[in-house]
């Protein structure tokens, strides 16, 4: 075992990717000899070259446009996005190109690239570079989108979305970057199919937390704190949002009756909305309360000074867990 | 109002004019030197008969048997000459109405059909000729064909100096797209990369109702040469010059001189489809201008002049048109809906648990209304 970052893991895991195919290449703007501007693809450039980290023209259209014409002739690229607020001139690329090339095709085209999009907010930056476009993605047909909460899943997860062959939507909680975990590194990444299967982050009997990338990690603050008041939560890391794995989820909901879903990305229409849904279909005689939502407002990302107001933090997390043991 | 003919100050290629004569070029005529009798009634037979593929559709348009067409008419010399200069390995990156380019690269032209018939997106595999299928987000497919030139550059067959190996893209487009992003993203993309890609833009005057004087203020080739690609204008109903600018811009493409952009300067003679109604927005006058520039007819007048045709050959032209016709009528209505679970196949290529669940659910749902009778919509 290995203690790395975030960032150091999905470093780490490139790099066997690069290694392991050289049909893989990374494309991106300053991911050369910058490393990334979160220094993700550090040292990548160095040991793989310009042909392979290619350091892209300001242009994320062009960015993931080309990379669809790579996948065609056989490539595997992985595209960096720089900020979560910026993907959106690749949005028609992505959406309408990407998305339905296999579809339109008749699965006679595969286009296995990869699309990396650091997100989420915490870290006090200026306007579109903290937001949290993820449901955007997972309302497209053709689109896998996942999110790693640990360095162990960076690792595995982004070597796994590199060997999926379809298109996938990385998002990488940016907030949660330099946060250390252990990290096996001799250990196979797993079959892509892996992608798609949430985890039971921590066990508990009383309620469950939905949580995803950035969340993750909070939601397992709220249950050390709900402990010491003799709450028990269980904590359900989704990893991916398309698929969406609503049997662990279910499974834990039928157990514990009460569900609280937390995300970054507003409520409003947002991920929280699809997966309350889906667990009151599936659990509707198993719930003691509404499932309830904890997540962003409707507004615009907010400055920086406001950002802990915003995100749903540990007191809303608890509130929220509260209010439905409550019901 | 729209410019019916281009501006003085402008180059135009231009090997063969509109009655027929042939121009000399030194830097374009030796191109077309070894293009003999026969190869000219080729060229002759890829337009006429790409001319009637668009007739019989658009006539099964009106007989509802297609939901909409894209009409070529009026741009079969720039699509025939450019797509006769494309060798087998070259990738084509089409728009929507690049009928004539597929006919050329061996496409059986009723898979077209299928797509406009509503009943798949795409009907042919883009390998079988290395011509993709029809893209009709304006300007996308040029950043494709872009990234896949880029493929090519590391696959090594780019450059090498074997005819038989080295390659290149080729992408069409109309005058609208040059002002998308996308293709200025491609046009960027290419030149700093040197990409092996001909940019092919068919500028048939109108986007939809508009002119290009809505997209550009300067000829739209100057947008290549700003930048820094070489750029040219041809006469788009010039089918040997086509030809000529083509060649050239393929043969510097797969030898690892980077990208061109060609302007051919032609006309869109029918509507932007069927749905469209051009007598809103043009005049009689500019279209009998244009009329009288068929690029067709201009052949045609070559080859008599030349005596490179005779009436038996036509008339036998004429009667592979007539089976022809006959065949697109044959095929098209033969085409069946498909079947209900066509459209969960291929969202993934991987399972998916959410489509996966749907198209299970669909199924069981449908089974319930086994003892109904059948309907065209289904349930």
């Amino acid at each position: 075992m290995t203690t790395l970052t975030l960032a150091g893991a999905i470093n780490a895991g490139l790099r066997r990717a690069l290694e392991n195919d050289p049909k893989v290449l990374l494309m991106g703007e300053d991911i050369g000899a910058l490393g990334g501007v979160f220094r993700v693809t550090d040292g990548l450039h160095k040991d793989f070259g310009g042909e392979r980290v290619v350091d892209t023209p300001l242009a994320e259209a062009g960015i993931v446009g080309t990379a669809i014409g790579l996948a065609m002739r056989g490539y595997r690229p992985v595209c960096e996005i720089q900020f979560d607020g910026f993907i959106f001139p690749a949005f028609d690329q992505i959406t309408t190109q990407l998305a339905k090339m296999h579809y339109r095709s008749q699965g006679r085209i595969t286009l296995p690239v990869v699309i990396r999009v650091p997100y989420g907010g915490g870290i006090g930056a200026i306007e579109h570079h903290s937001e949290s476009p993820e449901a955007l993605f997972a309302h497209t047909p053709g689109l896998r989108v996942v999110t790693p909460a640990t360095p162990a899943d960076g690792f595995a997860m982004i070597q796994q979305a590199i060997a999926s062959p379809d298109p996938v939507l990385f998002f990488e909680p940016k907030g949660r970057y330099w946060d250390k975990g252990e990290v096996d590194l001799d250990a196979a990444a797993g079959a892509p199919e892996g992608l798609g299967v949430a985890r039971i982050a921590r066990a508990g009997t009383d309620i469950t937390i939905a949580a995803y990338g950035p969340t993750v990690a909070t939601a397992l603050k709220v249950a050390e704190a709900a402990a010491a008041e003799g709450t028990s939560i269980e904590v359900v890391d989704l990893r991916s949002l398309s698929p969406l794995d609503t049997a662990t989820l279910a499974e834990s909901v039928r157990r514990t009756g009460h569900c609280v879903v937390v995300h970054e990305a507003p409520v409003f229409f947002g991920a929280g909305a699809e997966i309350a849904a889906r667990i009151t279909e599936a659990c509707f005689f198993h719930l003691e309360a509404p499932v309830l939502r904890v997540g962003g407002f409707h507004v615009p990302y907010p400055v920086s000074k406001l950002e802990h107001d915003y995100l749903p933090g540990l007191d809303r997390v608890l509130d929220a867990v509260d209010r439905a043991l409550s019901y | 109002m729209s410019q019916i003919a281009p501006p003085d100050d402008v180059d135009l290629i231009q090997l063969l004019t509109p009655t027929g004569q042939r121009v000399d070029r030194p830097d374009y005529s030796p191109r077309i030197a070894h293009l003999d009798a026969a190869a000219l009634r080729g060229m002759y037979r890829d337009m006429l008969l790409t001319r009637r593929f668009d007739t019989e559709a658009t006539a099964l348009q009106r007989q509802g048997e297609l939901g909409l067409w894209a009409q070529s008419l009026g741009q079969e010399a720039a699509q025939v000459g450019s797509g006769r200069a494309a060798a087998p390995q070259d990738m084509i990156f089409p728009a929507y109405r690049e009928h004539g380019v597929a006919f050329v690269r061996g496409l059986e032209l009723t898979k077209i059909l299928r797509q406009f018939r509503g009943i798949d997106h795409g009907g042919w595999d883009p390998k079988d000729h290395n011509f993709h299928l029809y893209t009709l987000v304006i300007g996308s497919h040029t950043l494709h064909a872009t990234g896949y030139a880029m493929g090519m550059q590391r696959d090594g067959v780019v450059g090498t100096g074997d005819p038989q190996r080295d390659a290149a893209t080729m992408v069409y487009f109309g005058d609208g797209a040059t002002s998308e992003g996308d293709t200025n993203e491609a046009l960027v993309f290419a030149a700093v990369n040197n990409a092996p890609v001909v940019f092919f833009c068919q500028n048939n005057q109108w986007a939809i109702s508009e002119p290009t004087s809505r997209q550009s203020r300067v000829p739209l080739y100057r947008r290549g040469q700003g930048f820094g690609i070489p750029s040219l204008r041809v006469d788009g109903n010039d089918v040997l010059a086509c030809y000529a600018v083509t060649s050239e811009a393929l043969e510097r493409a797969r030898s690892g001189g980077g990208p061109t952009f060609i302007e051919a300067f032609t006309y869109r003679m029918g509507a932007h489809t069927t749905s469209d109604d051009p007598t809103r927005y043009r005049s009689a006058a500019e279209e009998q201008y244009w009329r009288d520039r068929d690029p067709i007819d201009r052949l045609l007048a070559l080859m008599k002049a030349e005596d490179a045709v005779d009436d038996a050959w036509l008339a036998e032209l004429d009667a592979e048109a007539t089976a022809f016709g006959e065949h697109i009528r044959t095929t098209v209505r033969s085409f069946e809906r498909p079947s209900s679970d066509f459209m969960f196949r291929n969202v993934y290529a991987g399972p998916h648990a959410i489509v996966d669940d749907e198209r299970a659910w669909f199924e069981a749902y449908q089974r319930t209304f086994a003892d109904a009778p059948a309907t065209e919509g289904g349930h």
